[in-house]
């Protein structure tokens, strides 16, 4: 168990980013941390629009309100927003970037000194019918990648926190996403 | 001490609404604007699904919102309104007249930017702007001090028939979950007694109220001398004045209850050996914190007053804390044009008189939500030293952390 | 003494008699009513009483006919406005020196 994490997500509006950050820390507080928050990137949000959020997990009661500035997790819902250079900002040296994508972390082929796991998270989405609106909701079923790669919180504290926040119908096909997600990840790490 | 509560994870808004419902609110009117919205849509929610009994007015405009709160605090009920930015400054005649028929409302402002340009941000120019309006200012720096400053604003308000501002950063803390102690119902409904105006309209003993009140005092129709406007402003004066002891009253007995002390009108941190305090209000207050860690491993004996009540001043609290400093950096997230940060004009006029003879170097920051970090204030506070050693003691203008 | 003692903490009145002070002395006209035209007084019942209930100082009785307490009547023409008969009309007082060319 790391002391702390700052955690960065980036979606298109409409992905549920927000939401993720949420989720995580609220599983984060049930695994036993201290201190939690999370926040939408300040400002307007449009649907299809490159959205932010951040999570900040600690081991004690957390004082920074700033925005994070240097995560050590970057999760990236939209493969296709890794041509922004803000995605991958400040990400520290021997973090983790999450990214739903189809492609082995290889063929991303980003060469930073970072962590990198991939997991086709819309696949699996749209294989169990986790469609909203037209748009897979990819938000949960990162999560488990995150898992995978960081081992910053347990299946057990995520699925609490699923069932907290969702009602009885959707918790099923969300958590069935997340361990389905958790399995296909592939990680790479930096030597 | 039977403490019953729970932890929830909460935004600042929904933890602003959770204290409302806690204090039995009966009437609300809100008008939406951001950040401050997702308050009222979860106020009106709890009263659709009858968990809050109370009478949820909509209205068209904040002026009449706060028109609603005052006609119904003065008939007997304990309201609430919420808003932020141009929504409170369109309360801005409302607010005065709140105070002066000395209505004990309580108001949550989402601080944010005002306007021109359109900013949906935060910073604390809104309620800066309402200062002198005769309403109590409390600041929270986290979404805790949030719910539990709404309870014992209720409680403070009725006490000294003072309407209370509760102030909190817009998106900082209003769009920011946190895990939040919620208090359980019935030891709230111990800590706060029912209301009892000090008015009540009753058509079997007719009254007006708040009628036109000439300069000088009169006689009425049975005979007794009355206030003139001006005896009137005095008492408002006067209950701001020694509302101290309320505020920190009721902070003592809240903590006694809930475990959660709010004995004192300002938040100190390690000043008790610091002779560098940095002076923050609001949850810039939590980034101080982060800032003085960093300057402590640096060797500077560095501490933190989170100013918590604006409004009353807690003038000689502040002069005695600062005591010890030879240096105080302020940083404002309000500007008063032409001066310099309001909360660094108020310790000037704190230390005023008193040996304290601290050096005092004002920045202003964040405004329009620029994002304030823990590095940034190093950094200030390092320059500040800086033009201590350099016998530059008397800056005229406040310095702006900003990119010009 | 000071005002303490009125106990109020905002602005208060209860309504009576000359809480507004002597206001027959602000009159600079005065209504007089023709009671052959007042609706009342021609019905001989209690309907019409516009007059007493638009007088903004309650000066006007509720009676058949009306009558108007000229030490409080303020003169200002209100009731002789509303009265849909026009059986109230409005008459300068005497000896002021209000009128620009007198
Ligand atoms: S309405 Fe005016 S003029 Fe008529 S009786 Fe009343 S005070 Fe006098
Ligand atoms: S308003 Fe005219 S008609 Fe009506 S009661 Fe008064 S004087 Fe009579």
């Amino acid at each position: 168990m790391q002391d702390y994490y700052e955690i960065r997500w980036h979606g298109r509006g409409g992905q549920g980013a927000i939401t993720a950050a949420k989720i995580l820390a609220q599983a984060a507080y049930l695994e036993g941390y201290q201190g939690v928050t999370a926040a939408p990137s300040f400002g307007a949000e449009r649907r299809g629009a490159p959205v932010s959020a951040s999570t900040r997990i600690a081991t004690q009661t957390i004082m920074v309100v700033s925005q994070v500035e240097t995560p050590n997790v970057v999760v990236v819902l939209d493969h296709t927003l890794l041509k922004y250079d803000e995605v991958t900002s400040g990400l520290v040296r021997g973090g983790w970037l999450i990214v739903n994508s189809w492609r082995h972390p290889k063929e991303l082929a980003l060469g930073g000194d970072f962590n990198i796991a991939t997991a086709d998270a819309t696949r699996v989405c749209s294989s169990l019918g986790l469609i909203v609106a037209g748009l897979t909701v990819v938000n949960t079923a990162i999560l488990g990648a995150f898992i995978r790669a960081t081992e910053a919180v347990s299946m057990a504290s995520i699925e609490k926190a699923i069932r907290e926040r969702f009602s009885n119908s959707e918790v099923d096909i969300n958590l069935a996403a997340i361990t389905q997600t958790y399995e296909i990840t592939k990680l790479e790490k930096i030597k | 001490m039977a403490r019953k509560a729970s932890i929830w994870i909460l935004d600042g808004n929904r933890a602003a609404a959770q204290g409302v419902k806690l204090s039995r609110v009966q009437v609300i009117a809100a008008y939406p604007i951001t950040p401050q919205s997702p308050v009222t849509e979860k106020l009106s929610e709890f009263v659709e699904g009858k968990e809050l009994d109370a009478q949820y007015i909509a209205v068209e405009s904040e002026h009449s919102a706060l028109a609603v709160c005052t006609s119904a605090s003065m008939v007997g009920a304990r309201t609430f309104t919420a808003t932020s930015s141009h929504g409170l400054a369109y309360m801005h005649e409302m607010l005065h007249w709140a105070a002066g028929a000395r209505l004990p409302l309580v108001l949550a402002c989402v601080n944010r930017a005002i306007g021109a340009p359109w900013n949906v941000l935060n910073d604390q120019q809104d309620s800066i702007s309402q200062r002198d309006t005769g309403w109590i200012q409390i600041y929270a720096r986290n979404n805790q001090e949030i719910i539990d400053s709404i309870i014992q604003a209720y409680k403070i308000a009725e006490s000294i028939y003072v309407p209370v501002m509760v102030c909190y950063d817009g998106y900082v803390l209003s769009h920011t979950e946190m895990p939040v102690d919620v208090p359980a119902q019935e030891d709230v409904d111990r800590f706060l007694p029912p209301y009892k105006p000090h008015t009540i309209l009753d058509p079997a003993n007719p009254k007006n109220y708040n009628l036109v009140t000439l300069a000088n005092p009169r006689v009425n129709a049975e005979g007794v001398l009355c206030h003139g406007y001006m005896e009137l402003r005095y008492l408002l004066q006067e209950a701001l004045q020694n509302s101290r002891e309320t505020i920190t009253t009721v902070g003592r007995e809240f903590g006694e209850l809930f475990g959660r002390s709010y004995a004192n009108m300002f938040w100190e941190n390690r000043l008790d050996d610091a002779d560098v305090v940095i002076v923050a209000m609001g949850s810039l207050a939590m980034e101080a914190m982060v800032a003085a860690d960093i300057l402590r491993e640096a060797g500077h004996k560095v501490g933190v007053l989170g100013l918590r009540v604006f409004r009353p001043f807690p003038k000689a609290d502040v002069a005695k804390a600062l005591k010890k400093s030879r240096l105080v950096v302020v940083f404002d997230k309000n500007i008063s044009y032409g001066l310099e940060g309001a909360t660094c004009s108020e310790i000037k006029s704190a230390l005023y008189g008193n040996s304290v003879r601290a050096v005092i170097r004002n920045f202003i920051v964040g405004l329009g939500g620029r994002d304030v970090k823990a590095r940034e204030l190093v950094d200030a506070v390092n320059k500040s030293l800086l033009s201590l050693k350099e016998g530059d003691l008397n800056e005229e203008y406040p310095e702006w952390i900003c990119a010009i | 003494m000071g005002t303490r003692d009125c106990r109020h903490i905002c602005g208060e009145s209860s309504p009576a008699v000359g809480e507004a002070g002597k206001t027959g002395e602000w009159r600079d006209s005065f209504p007089v009513i023709d009671p052959e035209k007042c609706l009342l007084v021609r019905q001989n019942k209690p309907s019409c009483f516009l007059c007493w209930l638009y007088c903004p100082d309650a000066v006007i009785s509720k009676t058949i006919p009306i009558q108007i307490n000229m030490e409080y009547c303020k003169g200002c023409g209100i009731c002789a406005q509303i009265c849909p008969a026009h059986a109230i009309t409005m008459v300068r007082e005497e000896g002021l020196c209000l009128d620009e060319t007198g």
